[in-house]
């Protein structure tokens, strides 16, 4: 390739990290940022030990206790469940031994791992990231390459701070024009999945760009990416822009002073250039995306809210057709039924797509002055400390529990459920959260995804609504 | 990690796509701190009843895969979270070899550091060997590695796609990381000039 061919930022990234290649075998990429939790790690700390290996650079780790913490505040104190103390004893040990930075659960930092991360400036633009942890893909947002790996992945990059790594296609999801009011980030994520569907991305790196694009917020950009990994991309990326030099000035990993001024130079050279050419080009019309509101089991069996349950015949392949079928047999849900007739049980807000600040916002203007229904659970979990001490200031917890919610402790909580929070068999949730998989929030939960204000939306009726008719000027 | 041998074994049909790593291996079994004894409890939730015993059924309980090495199943296998917990449990149930049209990229990933090959073949061979084994419950495909075929006895001869550096590692059973290590004096030099470049990565 000529040196002056433009190149995309995906390239960029990867020509700046590349350490080596060994004929017949896989690029060695160079990593940057590390990141922990206490679920994908333990086995990798027994590995290097058995092989009496070091840690290559223990500062370029930052872990967390995030996956199995309780959002009570007594069993945090108190950890119920044996096996989930040990496993949080064990990140505990392994971090001390390593002297690795650890935000436990005394730490006012504590959070979902890819909440507590941007909130340090810890990841910046053009850095290579990994965490044994699939929405590692969330960094993309500040043009990190960023992505999920196996626990033996995370074990080679703390021996080696390199990992074997074949190249990906680059795909463009381009959005332009102007969302309405009552579409986020969260619907341009589902709405993307519903057209490329969970596999559409397997091989690619994601390039979010075009006008919406641009006019979401960074933590609308963070939902965005880390919904990428469900459309089956490596990572999703957004250009650096004025918005993320501004996120990340004068946050404790960011870069100070001379520094800055360095880093700037570099972060503004990222971008995609004119004419780079991408392997793949998907459009979406922003005006086109209404809320939307899964209704299967997967994250591409969504439709938006004024629409009604598909059923088979709506599907031209057949692999589509069966799984119609056995996601509506897992929801007890009826082809042809309005969304907005469906009842729920639970409301969850929170997760890493969905518990910034941002997030309680854009709930808490729609919960204001409401009342959850009897017989309906509605629980608010803030993604970190931060979060939940801001939120607090701004009063939205009394908006929320006055309205009949739970206001609990951070932590990942009931998007995956390993930490007592569950659903019952056939209770319905509308969730903030990022997979619908059967069980995923509890054995045989049905998960419904949506945006915060959505689920604030729900809570208030009880039933899946049109937020788009609610007057809450 | 065991080397990957030419072998000959039932091969286990599950029709179903989008099997996420939820199903594969659930959540309330990723607090273990060890590597092993998975096997039990893989695809929990749709292997057994409420009181542990095993449902009829799921396709895995069918006797006549009792003793499968092979997997075959839908598209898309392996989405969702990066658990290696999966590929764990799959490999301790006693699969070595999963066939499908595609699989999610860190799944796939995984498989090959726990000696596990996924073979990726097109939607029509798909259907062929899923045919076969429906019309004779129990029956043994070859997989050989070492030439990238795979064959079945009701006459099916598929040539698959691999990367070589990763039959290389499954055929001899071998740990990338003492591989990458073997290029410790580039990891240097790389990681000196990347400090010169980026000196705000190291500075906290
Ligand atoms: S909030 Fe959910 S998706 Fe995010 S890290 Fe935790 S478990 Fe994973």
């Amino acid at each position: 390739m000529a040196d002056n061919a433009p190149r995309t930022m995906y390239q960029k990234i990867w020509d700046t990290h590349f350490v080596h290649q060994e004929p017949g075998q896989a690029p060695l990429l160079y990593v940057d940022r590390h990141l922990m939790h206490e679920v994908t790690s333990p086995q990798a700390f027994e590995g290097l030990q058995l092989a009496e290996r070091q840690i290559r650079n223990p500062q370029s780790i930052l872990a967390t206790l995030d996956h199995c913490v309780p959002t009570k505040l007594a069993d945090r104190l108190n950890l119920p469940d044996p096996i989930g103390a040990k496993q949080v004893q064990t990140m505990i040990d392994n971090c001390a031994r390593h002297e690795l930075t650890l935000y436990d659960m005394q730490s006012e930092n504590n959070g979902i791992i890819h909440v507590v991360v941007p909130e340090h400036g810890f990841v910046h633009p053009g850095m290579t990231t990994v965490c044994g942890d699939s929405h590692t893909a969330t960094h993309g947002a500040f043009g990190a390459l960023a992505f999920g790996i196996g626990t033996s992945e995370v074990e080679h990059v703390m021996a080696t701070q390199c990992l074997p790594q074949m190249k990906s296609k680059t795909m463009l999801v381009r959005v332009d024009g102007t969302l309405s009011k009552y579409s986020t980030a969260k619907d341009i994520a589902l709405a993307i999945i519903g057209k490329i569907g969970t596999a559409g991305g397997n091989g690619y790196v994601i390039e979010y760009g075009g006008e919406a694009i641009r006019a979401l917020s960074m933590q609308g950009r963070m939902t965005l990416c880390n919904m990428a990994i469900e459309s089956g991309a490596r990572a999703g990326l957004v250009a650096p822009d004025e918005k993320t030099y501004e996120f990340l000035d004068g946050r404790e990993f960011a870069p100070k002073g001379k520094a800055w001024e360095q880093a700037l130079a570099y972060w503004q050279s990222l971008p995609s250039d004119a004419g780079a050419e991408y392997d793949a080009v998907v459009e979406l019309r922003a005006e086109d995306i209404a809320p939307q509101v899964t209704w299967g089991t997967s994250p591409e069996q969504v439709v938006p809210v004024d629409q009604c349950v598909p059923g088979p015949d709506d599907f031209e392949q057949e692999g589509k057709q069966i799984a119609c079928r056995s996601a509506l047999d897992y929801m007890g849900l009826q082809p042809g039924t309005p969304m907005t007739d469906i009842e729920v049980d639970f409301v969850f807000l929170g997760s890493c797509t969905n518990s910034r600040i941002e997030d309680f916002r854009a709930a808490a203007a729609v919960a204001r002055g409401t009342k959850v229904p009897e017989g309906v659970t509605a629980i608010a979990v803030p993604g970190s400390y931060q979060v939940k001490q801001q939120a607090e200031e701004e009063g939205l917890d009394k908006i929320f529990t006055e309205a009949g919610w739970e206001w609990r402790e951070p932590g990942c909580s009931m998007c995956l459920a390993m930490n007592g929070d569950q659903l019952k068999p056939r209770e319905r949730c509308a969730s903030t959260s990022n997979r619908n998989f059967e069980g995923r929030q509890g054995k045989g939960g049905r998960t419904h995804l949506v945006s915060p204000a959505m689920a604030a939306a729900v809570a208030a009726r009880g039933r899946f609504v049109d937020i788009r008719e609610l007057d809450h000027a | 990690m065991q080397k990957y041998t030419r072998h000959t074994s039932v091969a286990a049909l599950m029709n179903r796509s989008n099997v996420d790593t939820d199903q594969i291996i659930a959540k309330q079994f990723l607090k273990k701190v060890e590597r092993t004894g998975f096997g039990q409890h893989l695809f929990h939730d749709w292997r057994f009843n409420e009181d542990g015993t095993p449902r009829d059924d799921f396709e895995l309980n069918n006797p006549n895969f009792a003793d499968a090495r092979i997997l075959v199943t839908g598209d898309n296998f392996g989405c969702g979270s990066s658990r290696e917990h999966a590929p764990w449990a799959i490999e301790d149930y006693g699969f070595d070899t999963i066939i499908s049209t595609s699989f999610a990229d860190i799944f796939y990933n995984n498989c090959f550091k726990n000696g596990i090959l996924p073979i990726v073949v097109n939607a029509p061979t798909l259907k062929s060997l899923m045919a076969e084994i429906t019309e004779n419950e129990g029956v043994a495909f070859t997989v050989d590695l070492e030439n990238q075929r795979l064959t079945t006895p009701g006459g099916l001869e598929i040539t698959f796609e691999l990367d070589g550096f990763r039959k290389h590692n499954l055929l001899n059973g071998l740990d990338d990381i003492g591989l990458t290590l073997q290029h410790t004096d580039k990891i240097d030099s790389f990681e000196a000039g990347h400090k010169q470049k980026f000196p705000w990565l190291w500075a906290s």
